[in-house]
């Protein structure tokens, strides 16, 4: 959960265009830099973040010239906690089918929400207030 | 930042060597075409060496699922080469790493596929 102590580092709106992912990709890594997270975690953090911001501009928000996409980052000593919202129709993660699973093994796509649960040490998809879904990741920093 | 995509042949076996990021744009696209001018040109054994690639995405992984079932159903072999931990991570968790053959040397690699 976010705690009092969490400052807000950032919080922007994102045009739906790819270039946004590398834009909104290295603001989370700053954050997580400054933190002092480990290279290994921010290696996994950015990938996470990555996979969020781009469902949200081509599943979310379809390239729609209009809609953004939300980039809200929370600092604290030892964590950091990444909300992405889209304003497209909204999705339930139970919808996606299991990409480990025999016959959709060998698909193309299907692995992004898996490797942002993989990644981070919470992970959570709600329904945006107004429109959309809302991603929410935390990655703690373990000591040692 | 971006990847590039350099082949050599060993043999009848192309060695692609990778490096960089393959990720969803230009480094997934250019890895689709050419293992495309691969298949088309009659190349069916293909080694792809990651070495030099430390960060791959879900749109990158896709697209190396989709060379394994390209080469493979016109009766070919894709197999990887020397994976940095970062990627071998990454075919674990999506329980890929038992579907590729992955060697670590190359010329065990090479001989792998005859």
């Amino acid at each position: 959960m976010t705690q009092d102590s969490d400052r807000i580092h950032t919080d922007i709106q994102l045009d739906s265009k790819l270039e946004s992912v590398d834009h909104g990709e290295e603001i989370v890594l700053q954050a997580a830099r400054a933190i002092g997270f480990d290279e290994d975690d921010i290696h996994r953090i950015g990938i996470a973040v990555r996979e969020s911001l781009v469902n949200a501009v081509t599943h979310g928000n379809r390239f729609h010239g209009r809609k953004k996409v939300h980039l809200r980052v929370l600092v604290a000593p030892d964590s950091l906690t990444v909300e992405i919202g889209d304003e497209g129709p909204g999705f339930s993660k139970d919808s996606v089918p299991d990409p480990l699973s025999a016959e959709n093994i060998l698909k193309q796509s299907g692995r992004g929400l898996l490797m942002m649960q993989a990644f981070m040490d919470e992970f959570s998809v709600t329904p945006r207030p107004g429109a959309g879904s809302l991603v929410r990741m935390v990655k703690r920093r373990h000591a040692g | 930042m971006s990847m590039t995509l350099t082949t050599r042949q060993v043999g009848d076996v192309t060695v692609i060597d990778a490096s960089g990021r393959i990720t969803l744009g230009e480094g997934s696209t250019a890895f689709r075409e050419k293992i495309r001018e691969l298949t088309a040109s009659g190349n069916k054994k293909v080694l792809l060496n990651l070495a030099d690639v430390n960060y791959i995405d879900s749109s990158g992984i896709g697209e190396l699922v989709s060379g394994f079932t390209n080469v493979t159903n016109q009766g070919g072999a894709f197999k990887l080469l020397s994976l940095t931990k970062r990627v071998e991570d990454l075919l674990q968790i999506t329980k890929l790493y038992t579907v590729f053959e992955v060697f670590d040397d190359e010329a065990a690699a090479i001989r792998s596929f005859n």
